[in-house]
């Protein structure tokens, strides 16, 4: 899969620790940063989400010229409706080699894991599927592995 | 204000609420900085004719403030893994609660770690959240 291409900037960890309703001066400002343990401004634990904002082929961010699922003058902009077997997000795990830092540009890299299945409550099966996104440094120094499994559940008619 | 081994003993739990009757704006706002624009999350159109009864949190959101609580306690940059299964929607109006209970003391040379169990529940005690994590603490 391509590698996607992740400059780090510090608005941007700004951001997301707000999201996160965060307030610890670690991801805020730079001065107390240096002083504290971390020696500086570190990205929060689940930063790397964000990387999503620099995939140029991510589908759950609306793209001009390209009908958006979500709502305008109908609930939704594509004539087929909700896709019937969406993924969801059933697990998250990240191991983490070093904190991110603002000012420097990370690469991630996507490999698919394991694959299983299992019978599902409501009959049909779920279908888990693992991915596995490496966070590299310049230098090519692994920072953080993100492994995420993503659940889609079949009917029994479409398996 | 890291942690210390010495200090430490298994079944020593640490909790924080994390969030207070959630809004739809702390949603959007964690769309617009993750990326993550998922009308699912977003548009209460659009979710109601998804099949959902409005908009609900991205489990992404609720490891986010679930970290936070967690990087509170091991403290800065202290974090080996992390790691969560999502069991249930969080909605717009929910307040939660992250806990993490000390499961295991180890050390590796010189360095000490602690394991934690974590757990995020909704203000009616459902959890929302399990997992688990790991992080590097001072002797």
């Amino acid at each position: 899969m391509t590698k996607v291409r992740f400059p780090v900037e510090a608005t941007h960890i700004v951001m997301f620790a707000r999201a996160i309703g965060e307030t610890n001066p670690v991801y805020f400002e730079a001065e107390a940063a240096e002083r504290s343990e971390a020696g500086g401004l570190i990205a929060p634990p689940t930063f790397t989400e964000a990387a999503a904002q620099f995939d140029p082929d991510y589908r759950l961010r609306p793209k001009p010229g390209v009908k958006w699922f979500g709502s305008g003058a109908t609930p939704s902009g594509i004539e087929s409706g909700p896709p019937s077997a969406t993924s969801l997000h059933a697990e998250q795990e990240y191991t983490y080699v070093r904190p991110i830092r603002p000012g420097e540009v990370l690469t991630r890299q996507t490999k698919d894991g394991a694959v299983w299945e299992k019978a599902s409550r409501r009959g049909g099966k779920l279908v888990f599927r693992e991915r596995i996104h490496e966070f590299r440094d310049e230098g090519g120094a692994l920072v953080v592995t993100a492994r995420a499994v993503l659940v889609t559940p079949v009917s029994s008619s479409e398996s | 204000m890291a942690l210390k081994a010495s200090q430490l003993k298994v079944a020593d739990v640490y909790s924080e609420c994390v969030v207070e009757n959630l809004t739809r704006t702390q949603i959007v706002q964690y769309a617009g900085a993750s990326g993550d624009y998922n009308p699912i999350h977003s548009d209460e159109v659009y979710a109601v004719y998804a099949g959902h009864k409005g908009v609900f949190a991205h489990g992404m959101l609720t490891m986010g403030l679930t970290g936070r609580m967690l990087t509170n306690y091991v403290g800065d940059a202290r974090l080996v893994k992390f790691g969560v299964r999502f069991l249930s929607q969080v909605w717009p109006g929910d307040t939660l609660t992250a806990t993490a209970t000390v499961t295991e003391l180890n050390k590796v040379g010189d360095q000490d770690f602690v394991e934690l169990a974590i757990a995020t529940v909704n203000q009616e005690g459902k959890e929302v959240l399990t997992g688990h994590a790991t992080a590097r603490i001072d002797p």
